[in-house]
């Protein structure tokens, strides 16, 4: 997590990206991740964009990933161009940094479905092979039987080998750290009957089970694969995200000029270049004159902060106003959000140590298994049978409890659950978040940007004089202050005013016929009153001033969202870095009893440590880069879909819309989530109740062990669709 | 007999061969994309 700073830098024309060029024998690869793309006609209008740029040989873009790569020969292209074009139809767009750009991922999930793949072909052939020998019995002389147990050794080892590589890597590497998981039973029951039916099939016996270890592998691995792409829809986005942050800034050169390269590229004493509406990328202090810059990412303060000559920029937050040149005193990873970085790391690995359900249960279940099958090998030849059969009764218990149940119906209700999310406008990260959510019992809000807008808007406005309002708003429209840009909003469309001298930290003026206009503090417009909130003053010559409030509204949905949580018995909190008038008027209005303002990034960090502490289960919803390091300790966590990039990706959950209401949807579908896959356990529980004093005793043979683990598998999965539907909202 | 075993493995490896060379060609890596190319309508002017 090198490059935390997220510089949405303005490219132009000039810009030299080409270190984000791959070259490969005179072709030119381009990556870049394209944001806000969900339809044919994207597709359609981003591709036929780029390739109309002369000398652009093709652009294929992948909608599942976001990614669009673009291609040409030698150096026909600049790639800003490129940039600028998808920017220009619409979309939000960053070079993907070639380091970022590892497919690792891709090539495990491609090893599964060849293994699935490898697994099928097996079943289906092997079956039709020993499905012949068991219906086809009497009427089939030895040495045909015999071949045929041949052929299908010759084709299940091999086959049921390859495809069970990823039961065997995990078992292994479970075994090395001296734990258990699910993978160690499997691994057994697979090697074991291969073995055991190798051997038979030698001495021309009948205990030859080639189809029960293909079909057990082929079975097990498309519950892999579903738990696989839960984990690798977070990690695309993930990736997304990684590659959005990777973004470009300008350094000046020695000779003056501008120069592009990427943020996590910048070196203390660096000189880089920042226009209105930018992101400093690092430490370090302002070379120009005074400044405005808004810092609400970093602390949640809503209001904008003056810094003057020499003063210190940090990371992270925002310029208004003029361009100004940033003096680098840290690299990107030592700057002020690496510390966020590292709690949120620290956060990351605390979350790591959560157990997930199926492991749970498998902790108690693998050691019980694989010693029920040793107890039944040795009384079986304790009491006097064979080696051979005693094996098979080994075998039958471990193929017969195979726990499908955990390996395929957990995440199949995660599928279901998460799908369902996603068409209500929440996107959920990971399966285990789920799990997680469903765990809850307090919720802790941020409030600027989460229960707010998190853009102020004007409450006064009726009440001013219109004459007084469009003036105002003339002077407002030339600059880039939030409450001007708020009273720019309000009044709409219109004329801005001529000569207009800002001052940072106080205020505009100017001369219009002689008569001197001020928008701005109270003491900028010569009035000495205690000012209280959000607030700009309008005077017009020596005319009485006006006061003109604002306010950063609540969400809509905000407190019908917070009583339904409180109606689930979710105790409910507010933490803000922002000052405390405006933190009690929200809370007030949303009906919030527990608040604190003025809470900094690694106390609202510490607040989520200390819940936990208590024992609490902690939800965390939140926006801002100051909430980052919350999120990422938080139990499980939500980012509204404004939310800074590092914030979505510290998030658990994003929320698509404006709407607050799906958290409680999400809650929802979480708790039924959660009592299905318990249901699940209890069916896998009576299943196996029923299964293994009947395999114990030896009465089914490891085939119809097999068939019967299947059907125990459709059940479970059949009860997982029923998430679906069925939750009251 | 032989003959008819034989040709069952050949074809199965076949459609197996075929699925794997789908996978390394990368024709599962945008399904949500493909869903939605079918789309495009193409009967205009050709965009290359």
């Amino acid at each position: 997590m090198g490059a935390l700073t997220l510089p949405e830098a303005r490219l132009n024309g000039h810009d030299d990206l080409s270190r984000f060029v791959r070259k490969d024998a005179g072709e030119s690869k381009f990556g870049i991740a394209v944001r806000g793309a969900h339809c044919a006609n994207c597709i359609a209008k981003i591709e036929s964009g780029v390739r109309a740029i002369q000398g652009v040989a093709n652009a294929r873009l992948n909608l599942s990933t976001g990614r669009l790569e673009v291609g040409w020969h030698d150096d026909a292209v600049l790639p800003a161009l490129v940039i600028a074009r998808v920017r220009a139809l619409g979309y939000d767009a960053q070079p993907f940094d070639a380091a970022q750009a590892r497919d690792a991922d891709r090539s495990e999930q491609t090893f599964l479905l060849r293994c699935i793949a490898v697994a099928g072909f097996g079943t289906v052939f092997v079956m039709g092979l020993t499905d012949a020998i068991w219906y086809g019995g009497t009427d089939m002389s030895g040495a045909t039987r015999a071949l045929f147990f041949w052929l299908a050794g010759a084709v299940s080892i091999p086959v049921t080998l390859y495809a069970s590589q990823p039961f065997f890597r995990s078992a292994l590497k479970s075994l090395v750290k001296r734990q258990t998981n699910m993978d160690i039973p499997i691994s057994l029951a697979i090697i074991l009957s291969l073995g055991l039916s190798l051997s038979q099939t030698m001495v021309r016996g009948t205990q030859v089970y080639f189809d029960a270890a293909v079909m057990l592998a082929f079975l097990l691995l498309i519950g892999r694969y579903l738990d696989f792409l839960l984990r690798d829809r977070a990690r695309s986005a993930a990736r997304h995200l990684l590659a959005m942050q990777a973004a470009p800034v300008r350094r000046f050169k020695q000779n003056g000029n501008l120069e592009t390269i990427a943020a996590r590229e910048i070196e203390p004493g660096d000189r880089v270049f920042l226009t209105s509406g930018e992101r400093v990328p690092a430490d370090g202090t302002l070379e120009d004159k005074d400044s405005l810059v808004d810092v609400s990412l970093v602390t949640g303060e809503t209001e904008p902060v003056a810094v003057v000559r020499g003063g210190p920029l940090h990371a992270g937050t925002i310029i208004l106003g003029k361009p100004i040149t940033l003096a680098v005193t840290a690299r990107v990873e030592n700057s002020l959000v690496a510390d966020l970085a590292r709690l949120l790391e620290a956060g990351q690995q605390t979350r790591s140590l959560y157990v997930r359900l199926a492991d749970r249960a498998a902790r108690a279940y693998v050691p019980f298994v694989t010693g029920l099958a040793a107890l039944v090998f040795t009384s079986w030849l304790f009491l006097g049978t064979s080696f051979v059969a005693a094996l098979t009764g080994a075998v039958t218990v471990l193929v017969i409890t195979c726990p499908c149940a955990l390996g395929l119906a957990v995440p199949a209700v995660q599928i279901v659950a998460t799908g369902r999310l996603f068409l209500r406008g929440v996107f959920v990260k990971s399966g285990d978040a789920l799990e997680r959510l469903a765990e809850i019992d307090v919720a802790v809000f941020d409030k600027t940007g989460t229960l707010t807008w998190g853009t102020p808007k004007l409450v006064n406005g009726d009440e001013i004089p219109k004459d007084a309002l469009d003036a105002a708003a003339s002077l407002a429209r030339a600059s880039q202050h939030p409450l001007a840009r708020a009273l720019a909003a309000f009044a709409g469309e219109g004329p801005v005013a001529r000569g207009i001298h800002e001052t940072a930290g106080a205020g505009l003026e100017t001369d219009v016929g002689g008569v001197r206009l001020k928008l701005g503090s109270a003491r900028w417009c010569g009035i000495d009153v205690a000012g209280g909130g959000s607030e700009l003053w309008f005077r017009a010559g020596g005319d009485a001033p006006v006061r003109l409030r604002f306010r950063d509204t609540l969400r809509p949905d905000a407190a019908r969202m917070l009583d339904a949580l409180r109606a689930r018995g979710i105790a409910v909190e507010m933490l803000t870095g922002d000052r405390e008038g405006s933190a009690a008027e929200v809370a007030g209005e949303a009906g919030i009893t527990e608040w604190q303002a003025v809470v900094d990034p690694k106390a609202k960090a510490a607040r989520m440590q200390a819940l936990r502490a208590q024992g609490r289960r902690t939800l965390m919803v939140g926006d801002g880069l100051n909430d980052a390091a919350a999120l990422a300790l938080a139990h499980v966590s939500i980012a509204p879909g404004t939310a800074v990039d590092v914030s979505q990706l510290a998030a658990d959950m994003v929320l698509r819309g404006d709407s607050l209401m799906p958290i409680v949807e999400a809650v929802d579908v979480s708790r039924k989530a959660k009592s299905l896959v318990l249901e699940n356990f209890g069916l896998a529980t009576i299943y196996n109740l029923i299964a293994i004093p009947v395999a114990v005793i030896g009465l089914v043979s490891p085939l119809i062990a097999a068939a019967s683990m299947a059907a125990s598998s459709l059940v479970v999965t059949l009860n997982a669709l029923r998430v679906a539907g069925g939750v009251e909202t | 007999m032989a003959l008819i075993i034989c040709a069952a493995f050949v074809f199965g490896l076949t459609a197996l061969c075929v699925l794997l060379w789908t996978l390394s060609s990368g024709q599962y890596d945008d399904l949500q994309g493909d869903a939605e190319r079918i789309l495009i309508d193409d009967d205009g002017p050709d965009p290359d």
